[in-house]
């Protein structure tokens, strides 16, 4: 079987993450990171390999810097490692992006192919279902549970008040929330092992089918009007206080604002 | 594409179970103002089989015109043949506008379809309005007039910007549940009712539903409360939710939680708040040892009153909060409980 994942470099929103003192983010304090859903997608796909045998090619759309997450993905223990960049595809929106990472990988053999749900910087959750569209193959995204039986993956996909058990003929695209897994960690031997693969590298030439009219901040069919850092409102009062004096506070503020 | 052929406000009208969600009549209220201002009509798109009992409602809550496409393939949501109906009703009937909610439904559906018919989706809309783009004259650049601006959050919430699809219609967003307001509900208001039905043959898009599992907890919607009293992992088991079941029995009001919470296994993702989860603005919101991930409070900052209570004097809920208390959950929930009982009884 052969699988690819689709992974991002992110900005790291959780954790260390500070305010600057009018309510913006201090951006300077983030880190890069694979992005969770992704690296749950990966994770999936790793557990799939150890249990049936499969090859395991990550792919990541990015600046040349999202070598970082693709050397991360084959110290997990991914099998190939492709990286599609050139300065034509800067400024994509998601249209453009997944129109990008469907041209790339119309150049590899799949049956199934694992995406994050979203990625935190940009939370869209759109690129996978849009790959699978440009595609031409089934997708089941926000899946908590994956299995491969035969020629077909069956998912279990989370709603609001449910979860659906489905089941799909691969191809198929799947989107991986978090919570499906644990992700292992890197090991010695597979960081070593990563820093002596080749990471395949693909610029516009290498995309298959694909317009150039389609591609980057040009065939982005979204535009960005405007925009700015959220101006939180700010703190209010913070007090220390003990069991008494902290009832005694939080009632007399709920008499102000007339909630009793 | 010549945009000017596309016309009208669409919104999907999504339903479960021959129910129609919250979010379809909030796009009702949403594009009625978008369509007053364009001097247009609001459409609904109601998806589903055996739905069309459903029009009635939908026109009591000031959709002009409903769209119904009516299939036994239809009956639970599956990602080809709905956006298979929604494609082909935009191809159709060509709206310049097509609104559809940022539900676990809504968020697979859209992307599909915009991917299809070749338009933009912007994503988790707070904030939706007719303006110029670009907003302000760039010479050289023609300024468009009478664009939808789509406003979302990003960054987990920190930062806000807003959209626009100049080139290509439908202009396509989903918006979050909780954020726009219904319209009250007219009774006896009545839409046009047209059925479309583009044909609907299985292939290998179309996945099959082995089984549906429904989620047996007793839902109160959190979206829907006054009062909030939410809870952190700073509230240390299951069992110590008590404490805060206690204090919203008082105050009437609901419990909700963070991430961590439901992530440990001690409370239902449906009373989750943040990026996630569900966005809430009640009257009064009670984060009791939730720290304050930026992705929780991208789902609570809006509310009118926030009360925080946490050990830690440097969590980032107290940026938040309108009145931060440093102190012990374990002693100041009960002792509140007690005194707002006594207080609420001598009045």
């Amino acid at each position: 079987m052969k699988i690819v994942v689709c992974i991002k470099q992110v900005p790291d929103t959780k954790g260390g993450v500070k305010f600057n003192p009018d309510g913006t983010l201090d951006r300077g304090a983030m880190l890069t990171i694979m992005n969770p859903d992704d690296k749950a997608g990966l994770e999936a796909a790793l557990r799939l390999k150890d249990e049936l045998g499969a090859e395991v090619t990550v792919i990541t759309m990015g600046l040349p810097k999202a070598e970082d997450v693709l050397r991360e993905a084959l110290a997990m223990g991914a099998d190939n490692a492709i990286l599609v960049t050139d300065r034509v595809l800067g400024g994509a929106d998601t249209w453009a992006t997944s129109t990008t990472l469907a041209g790339a990988i119309r150049n590899l053999d799949y049956d199934l192919i694992i995406t994050g749900r979203q990625a935190i910087d940009g939370d869209t959750a759109q690129v996978g279902p849009q790959i699978s569209e440009h595609l031409g193959i089934p997708v089941i995204s926000y899946a908590q549970n994956i299995k491969v039986e035969g020629d077909s993956v069956i998912v279990e996909r989370q709603y609001d008040d449910r979860y659906h058990v489905l089941k799909a003929k691969m191809p198929c695209l799947v989107t991986a929330l978090a919570e499906l897994n644990e992700p292992r960690y890197m090991t010695p031997g597979g960081i070593f092992d990563a820093f002596q693969k080749e990471i395949t590298v693909w610029g516009r030439a290498d995309l298959k089918d694909v317009e150039d009219s389609n591609l980057g901040l040009k065939g982005s069919p979204t535009q960005i009007a405007k925009a700015s850092d959220k101006v939180r409102k700010g703190a209010g009062e913070k007090v220390t206080l003990g069991a008494a004096e902290a009832v005694d506070y939080i009632i007399d503020k709920l008499k102000v604002k007339h909630v009793i | 594409m010549n945009t000017a052929e596309y016309k009208g406000v669409f919104v999907f009208a999504q339903q479960v179970d021959n129910e129609i969600s919250g979010i379809a009549l909030e796009l009702i209220g949403k594009g009625k103002d978008l369509a007053k201002d364009l001097g247009t009509e609001v459409t609904a798109v109601l998806v589903g089989s055996d739905v069309k009992g459903l029009a009635d409602e939908l026109a009591a809550y000031g959709a002009d015109k409903v769209i119904v496409v009516d299939d036994p393939e239809l009956k639970e949501y599956r990602t080809e043949p709905y956006a298979h109906a929604l494609a082909s009703v935009i191809e159709k009937y060509k709206p310049e506008i097509m609104l559809v909610g940022a539900t676990a439904i809504g968020r697979d559906l859209g992307p599909r379809v915009s991917a299809r018919v070749h338009t933009g989706l912007t994503a988790d809309c707070t904030q939706l309005e007719i303006g110029d783009f670009p907003i302000n004259p760039i010479p050289g650049k023609e300024q468009l007039h009478n664009q939808l601006l789509m406003t979302r959050p990003a960054f987990g919430g920190n930062t806000i910007a807003t959209i626009a699809c100049p080139n290509f219609r439908p202009q396509m967003a989903t918006v979050r549940p909780g954020v726009m307001q219904k319209l009250p509900k007219v009774e006896g208001a009545k839409a046009v009712v047209e059925e479309f039905n583009p044909g609907f043959t299985p292939d290998n898009k179309y996945v099959e539903i082995l089984e549906v599992v429904k989620s047996v907890v007793d839902t109160v919607d959190i979206m829907d409360a006054k009062i909030l009293v939410s809870g952190g992992r700073g509230v240390g088991s299951a069992e110590n939710f008590k404490l805060l079941d206690d204090l919203a029995e008082v105050l009437g009001a609901t419990v909700s939680c963070s991430r961590a919470v439901v992530d440990a296994g001690w409370k239902s993702k449906d009373l989750q708040v943040g990026q996630t989860g569900k966005t809430v603005r009640p009257n009064v919101y009670f984060a009791v040892g939730i720290s304050g991930a930026i992705q929780h409070l991208a789902g609570m900052e809006e509310s009118d009153l926030i009360i925080a209570i946490n050990k830690d004097e440097t969590a980032p809920i107290f940026d938040v909060a309108d009145y931060g208390i440093v102190g012990d959950l374990n002693k100041i929930l009960p002792a509140l409980t007690e005194k707002l009982k006594a207080e609420l009884a001598a009045k």
